[in-house]
């Protein structure tokens, strides 16, 4: 109890004053302890239990999980915007991303994945699959309530337990959601713009084509 | 122990030759064992009650990291860098992020500086609460300090949930910036926190610091000389409360310490008290932090706009950068052959630096002390076994 008040505190008293009746410090620390449980009765900060699966705590919004797959439209297989490139199976971390694209006969790649499983008993939650897609096609889900009794097949998720509408992900996530909708929109209309230019300076193009050969065959 | 030559022998026990051999205890102490914070065993053999020989056992929680870097690329080692010292992931990810912009030669935007300041900060109060909940724990005071500091650290962690999506495992700073922006009112929120916190730290003072048992069980327990601490490579808390004031935020600013007024809170003895005592300092301190970084919290981007998700290869070269982590100095060695993947990836963990000269502190004391000794160095194994 020699012990000099030990660091240079910048404020407030030391701890141990030079002699206090014993147990003083004992008491004061138990006051605290009784204060904390009767608070705990009516003071809403105290009451930090939450009585789960009865009660649920509110969970973030940003809050991620595990990655689910986006499609647009109402069918899942075929309006999959995932073209299979295999980025977010090199960038994971774990690697559990299985990606298998698919071919028609002749080889050719059909831009879509014939396989996309993911092991979520491996995943760990990191949410670098969702950053690095160039596609909008991989988002981080929150789903938690996720336990099963086979812990093989259950937790090897395929490409059609990871499928999610767009409107599964506008509700999950509404501002991640709608600025995607609105970049992946303006990108559609630039592309259909771009065409519609394409389109018309190649008509141009023919029309000055046919008329200078019709000059051509009037001044012949 | 450790044969350094240029180290002043340790305290050790007087009777060490005239000791029975037969009349020695060996105690395997962990490595399932409560005090130990993790998977962690310590050999001890015991004359009685005393201390005469103590042998760390670690590695049950080695899992690869380094090597396993080696074989990912540069982001992908994000989310394992959460990994290593649990309790703060993103100091972790700064220090990591912070080696490979020193590799790379990236630029910060100043508000991506403010928000890993905020973050850090923030992290230094959760590790700080939780290490007075755990050390009052080995103590024998299960229960309130711990529900207490938990209960805080709550607070923090729900911040950090809307911010990075994860309570714990963070994966959010990027090679150029941070991963997204603060969400709509985030400052704010954080702001209350910051300022209802000094309103549990009293509390939490007012519970233990003045208590007779604690300053009983804690003065002039496991004290060790300023050189020998030096000489022996610790730093972070557990040097400053000895009274050598090292701190790499004000040694070598990173990011922009340099323009925030703090002090550096040092100890005398570097007793198990002071260890304690110097962690309410630095709470306080973090605090005044985090009140100038969130009043300048300035607009703009967060992370570079020419930095790279995809694709990111730096060029040939090694870098080292260090940070000031809540356990001490945490680096990051990094070579690069302009691959995707790092050459060579390192870590220099505090709490593993700091828990070697375990055996010096202990030698001479009671077998309670070492539980109280080595909770007092506050380590997390994740970081100790990577």
């Amino acid at each position: 109890m020699e012990h000099p008040a030990t660091t240079s505190r910048p404020s407030g008293p030391p701890p141990t004053a030079a002699w206090t009746l014993p147990g003083i410090g004992l008491l004061k620390g138990l006051a605290v302890t009784a204060t904390n449980m009767i608070q705990s009765y009516y003071r809403k900060d105290r009451m930090t239990t939450v009585q789960y699966p009865e009660e649920r705590a509110t969970i973030s919004p940003n809050f991620r999980n595990f990655p689910f797959l986006v499609y647009d439209g109402s069918d899942a297989m075929a309006g999959m915007r995932c073209t299979a490139c295999s980025i977010c199976e090199n960038e994971c971390p774990p690697q559990c991303i299985y990606i298998v694209l698919d071919r028609d006969e002749n080889g050719k790649s059909l831009k879509r994945p014939k396989v996309f499983d993911i092991d979520v008993s491996v995943c760990m939650n990191c949410g670098i699959c969702a950053e690095v897609c160039p596609f909008d096609s991989i988002y981080m889900d929150g789903e938690y309530e996720l336990s099963t009794s086979d812990r093989f097949g259950d937790l090897l998720f395929n490409k059609q337990r990871l499928a999610r509408s767009t409107d599964y992900h506008a509700q999950l996530r509404p501002l991640e959601a709608a600025e995607v909708a609105a970049r992946r929109k303006a990108d559609e209309e630039k592309k259909l713009a771009a065409q519609a230019a394409k389109e018309a300076k190649a008509k141009a193009d023919k029309e000055a084509k046919e008329k200078a050969a019709k000059e051509q065959a009037a001044a012949e | 122990m450790i044969s350094n030559p240029s180290m002043p022998p340790a305290a050790s026990p007087a009777s060490k030759p005239e000791l029975d051999e037969d009349q020695l205890l060996h105690v395997s102490l962990g490595p399932q064992h409560p005090s130990t914070h993790g998977v962690f065993r310590m050999n001890v053999v015991l004359d009685g009650e005393t201390v005469v020989s103590l042998k760390p056992v670690f590695g049950y929680l080695h899992r690869n990291h380094e090597k396993i870097a080696e074989g990912v690329t540069y982001l992908s080692s994000m989310p394992f860098t959460d990994r290593l010292d649990y309790i703060c992931p993103l100091t972790n990810n700064w220090a990591y992020a912070q080696a490979v912009e020193k590799l790379a030669g990236i630029e910060v935007p100043e508000r991506a500086e403010y928000i890993r300041i905020i973050t850090a900060e923030l992290t230094r109060l959760i590790n700080h609460t939780a290490f007075v909940g755990f050390f009052l724990g080995d103590m024998g005071a299960w229960g309130s300090a711990l529900m207490y500091a938990f209960r805080e650290r709550e607070k923090i962690l729900d911040l950090f949930e809307d911010l990075t999506g994860a309570r714990m495992m963070s994966n959010f700073m990027r090679f150029g910036g941070c991963r997204n922006d603060l969400p709509d009112g985030w400052a704010a929120r954080a702001r209350v926190l910051v300022d209802e916190f000094p309103r549990f730290l009293d509390e939490l003072e007012n519970l233990i610091t003045g208590n007779e048992i604690l300053i009983a069980r804690t003065q002039n327990i496991g004290a060790l000389p300023k050189e020998t601490l030096i000489n022996g490579g610790i730093t972070g808390p557990m040097l400053r409360a000895a009274g050598v004031a090292y701190d790499i935020r004000k040694a070598e600013p990173y990011g922009i310490y340099d323009r925030f007024k703090f002090r550096i809170p040092l100890g005398t003895t570097g007793d198990c008290y002071d260890r304690l005592m110097i962690r309410f300092l630095e709470l306080r301190e973090s605090l005044a932090i985090l009140r100038q970084a969130l009043d300048q919290l300035p607009a703009g981007a967060y992370i570079h706009p020419k930095a790279k998700i995809r694709n990111f290869k730096p060029p040939v070269g090694e870098a080292y950068a260090r940070i000031e982590s809540p356990k001490g100095e945490l680096g990051f060695h990094l070579i690069s052959n302009g691959t995707a993947n790092p050459f060579r990836y390192r870590i220099r963990p505090p709490s593993f630096i700091n828990l070697t000269l375990l055996e010096d502190m202990c030698l001479g004391l009671d077998l309670a002390d070492v539980v109280l000794i080595l909770g007092s160095v506050d380590i997390v194994l994740g970081e100790v076994d990577r």
